[in-house]
């Protein structure tokens, strides 16, 4: 019996130890890293940032590592409350006074993917364009993937197409990929980060609503139509 | 004899069998893919109606105006009577599908009664506030759910037509995440039941202008080629090629493709003044080393360099190891929203990877910007009074007529989302209410 509590004993001060041992190192990591944290940053930092001004109750939303404007308002308050100059950004002196106002664990932080989404896009809308780029323009060279991601753009904002980014896409005879089904093949990396850039503003083509590969092109119409430029083996027309 | 005539003739009987039977089976294959696309198109246009649906609520209740609420009114109800046809499109039929139905039909009237009546004689009551409010709520759980949903459909290729066929066969027990998921959407509804009758992207630049108003003498290619080279920062002849626009450019341009190793870039110079109107270069950008915040640093210095001058920073936003920097004209401290350009930015050495300057090229010129004739005070009386005011400015943007109008630019919050709002300051009128908050993440 006596024993058996010795044996416990033990085994609970091994707990203890190897709980004081854990938390050592977790006492000694910086807070933030040691950069100026500005709007639209994704990360660690951010989610420390968010969860610092939720304990002190200035942020209310989610803690999901995207500094959106649910943050850079609540860091404003922060800096007003605090007798800071209210700039939304959290340089040393903002972030040496919410690490001494506010606790923070990063191993309780639970793990989130974050991610910004352009303004008027969800992410299925992206994943959806970087579905149709592959499926066209997977061969292609990188400028020629943003061009097509920025042509379906083109048409969803021209009055002669469809204005939804799915009735562009599967507008019947529009692309190739989608009448023989080669849009249903998993995007790589690289087309997703073409879409992104096309919606953020880059268009290649200058304005282009069309697009063919000149040595499988079969239609004699699209010939007619007034060029602007060649982008890898596609050439892009009004 | 006979025999070899025979064996022929069943041997080509054979192989003209053969024929037929793949091509009827290839005429088969495309006919599905059409029909499984013609689907899919339904349910993705469905899932962007309701998303826009929820944004065009949200703004609603962010207005003030009775001006501009009535056409929102009207552009709800157009969107609903969208996302009816195209769910009466799915293959739900032989599925209880009436709440989701009834659901778009409450918001449907809603939006129809009260676009319909004279909203300045007889404004909102604070009853139908509330059902706005109410249907704003629902439409967000709605949204959630079908977005999961269409997260699933992408991610793990779900095919509508299994889904028909199955429910065609009426297999009881089939595993099937489309069915399922749309019964998770009804449900909500369904618990919807007591409670009670909620853009695209934002761009207050015009598109009109058309490069009237470039400056500068017209370059040759070797110019340009040579401007090009300084701003790649490689003066390797051999990694360029240089070829003039086709007539169907906007503007005459040079198209400069440049590649080199795993350097691959594509830049257009406008003809006349050679001015710089799309860079894109493309590089693997494996590690994160500088900050969202130095990065900006590193798109003014250089903006600056290229002689862009008073530009500002609007809008920043990191993706992957990289930066993107909207940055806007400001003529004595009036923000002139037509004149914007883009920089993307490495964010592992702080090398630039893009601009994007045909907005500005477009629209810039010498502007004559009149004093406003009402005081903020009075604007800000215009703005909704359940939003709180976080920020204000003044701004030149492109109203729903194309004509470039002084407002009073108001940054605010109303219910945890942050709306922009534009009060025109010469009269006072509510221009334009717009939603910054991006439809977020599905997972």
């Amino acid at each position: 019996m006596l024993k058996r509590k010795i044996g416990f004993s033990i085994i609970i001060l091994y707990f203890m130890m190897g709980g004081i041992q854990a938390a050592l190192p977790a006492g000694e990591v910086q807070a933030f890293s040691a950069q100026v944290i500005h709007q639209g940053a994704v990360g660690d930092d951010v989610i420390e940032l968010q969860t610092r001004l939720q304990y002190l109750g200035f942020y209310k939303g989610k803690v999901d590592g995207v500094f959106g404007w649910g943050t850079y308002w609540a860091l404003r308050n922060f800096q007003e409350q605090f007798g800071m100059k209210p700039d939304g950004l959290a340089g040393p002196s903002t972030k040496a006074k919410l690490v001494k106002a506010s606790k923070y664990n990063p191993q309780q932080s639970k793990p989130v993917q974050s991610a910004n989404v352009p303004i008027g896009y969800s992410e299925n809308d992206i994943r959806l364009l970087a579905n149709a780029v592959h499926g066209e323009a997977r061969g292609e060279p990188y400028v020629g993937q943003v061009a097509v991601a920025a042509v379906i753009l083109n048409r969803v904002e021209s009055p002669s197409f469809p204005n939804t980014i799915s009735g562009v896409i599967f507008e019947p005879r529009a692309f190739t990929a989608v009448a023989d089904g080669q849009i249903w093949l998993t995007p790589n990396e690289q087309s997703k980060k073409a879409v992104i850039d096309a919606i953020n503003g880059w268009d290649p083509t200058g304005n282009a609503i069309y697009y063919f590969n000149p040595e499988t092109a079969t239609s004699k119409w699209i010939w007619s139509r007034p060029q602007i430029k060649t982008i890898g083996k596609h050439i892009f027309c009004k | 004899m006979y025999r070899w005539v025979a064996i022929a003739l069943l041997a080509a009987g054979i192989s003209a069998s053969c024929f037929w039977a793949t091509s009827a089976q290839k005429e088969k294959n495309a006919v599905s893919i059409q029909a499984e696309n013609h689907y899919q198109r339904a349910f993705h246009e469905l899932t962007y109606n309701m998303d826009l649906l929820h944004e065009k609520v949200g703004t609603t209740l962010a207005m003030n105006s009775k001006e501009r609420l009535s056409p929102q009114m009207l552009d709800i109800w157009r969107i609903t009577s969208d996302a009816q046809g195209n769910l009466g499109q799915l293959p739900l039929a032989l599925l209880p599908f009436n709440k989701t139905e009834e659901f778009l039909s409450k918001i449907g009237d809603f939006t129809y009664k009260t676009a319909a009546r004279d909203l300045d004689k007889t404004p909102l009551t604070d009853q139908e506030t509330q059902t706005l409010n109410g249907l704003y709520k629902q439409s967000k759980d709605l949204n959630n759910d079908l977005r999961k949903l269409q997260h699933k459909v992408l991610t793990e290729n779900l095919s509508w037509l299994d889904a028909d066929n199955s429910l065609a066969s009426r297999n009881e027990t089939m595993d099937n995440t489309i069915m399922d998921g749309f019964q998770t959407v009804e449900k909500k509804v369904t618990g919807y039941d007591e409670a009670n009758t909620g853009t695209s992207l934002v761009n207050n630049a015009s598109k009109e202008h058309s490069y009237k108003h470039i400056e500068g003498k017209k370059i040759s290619e070797q110019q340009a080629l040579k401007k090009v080279k300084r701003i790649i920062k490689d003066s390797d002849e051999k990694s360029y090629d240089i070829q003039k626009s086709g007539k169907g450019a906007d503007v005459a341009a040079y198209n400069i493709v440049y590649q080199k190793g795993n350097r691959h870039a594509n830049i257009d110079l406008t003809q006349t003044g050679g001015h710089p109107i799309n860079i894109l270069l493309d590089r693997p950008v494996p590690i994160k080393k500088i900050s969202l915040n130095d990065g900006k640093i590193k798109a003014e210095k250089y903006l600056k360099d290229l002689e862009f001058q008073n530009m500002e920073a609007v809008t920043t936003a990191e993706y992957e190891n990289t930066g993107v920097y909207t940055f806007l004209y400001k003529e004595d401290n009036v923000r002139i929203y037509s004149d914007t350009v883009q920089v993307k930015i490495a964010l592992d050495n702080g090398e630039v990877l893009g601009l994007s300057a045909r907005n500005y090229f477009m629209n810039h010129r010498d502007r004559t910007i009149k004093k406003p004739e009402i005081s903020l005070e009075d604007a800000k009386d215009k703005v909704n009074p359940n939003l709180e005011i976080h920020a204000d400015y003044l701004a030149v943007m492109d109203n729903e007529l194309g004509k470039e109008v002084l407002c009073y630019e108001f940054l605010g919050t109303y219910q945890g989302i942050t709306y922009r709002i534009f009060i025109n300051a010469s009269d006072g009128k509510e221009e334009k209410v717009e939603r910054l908050e991006g439809t977020g993440s599905n997972i």
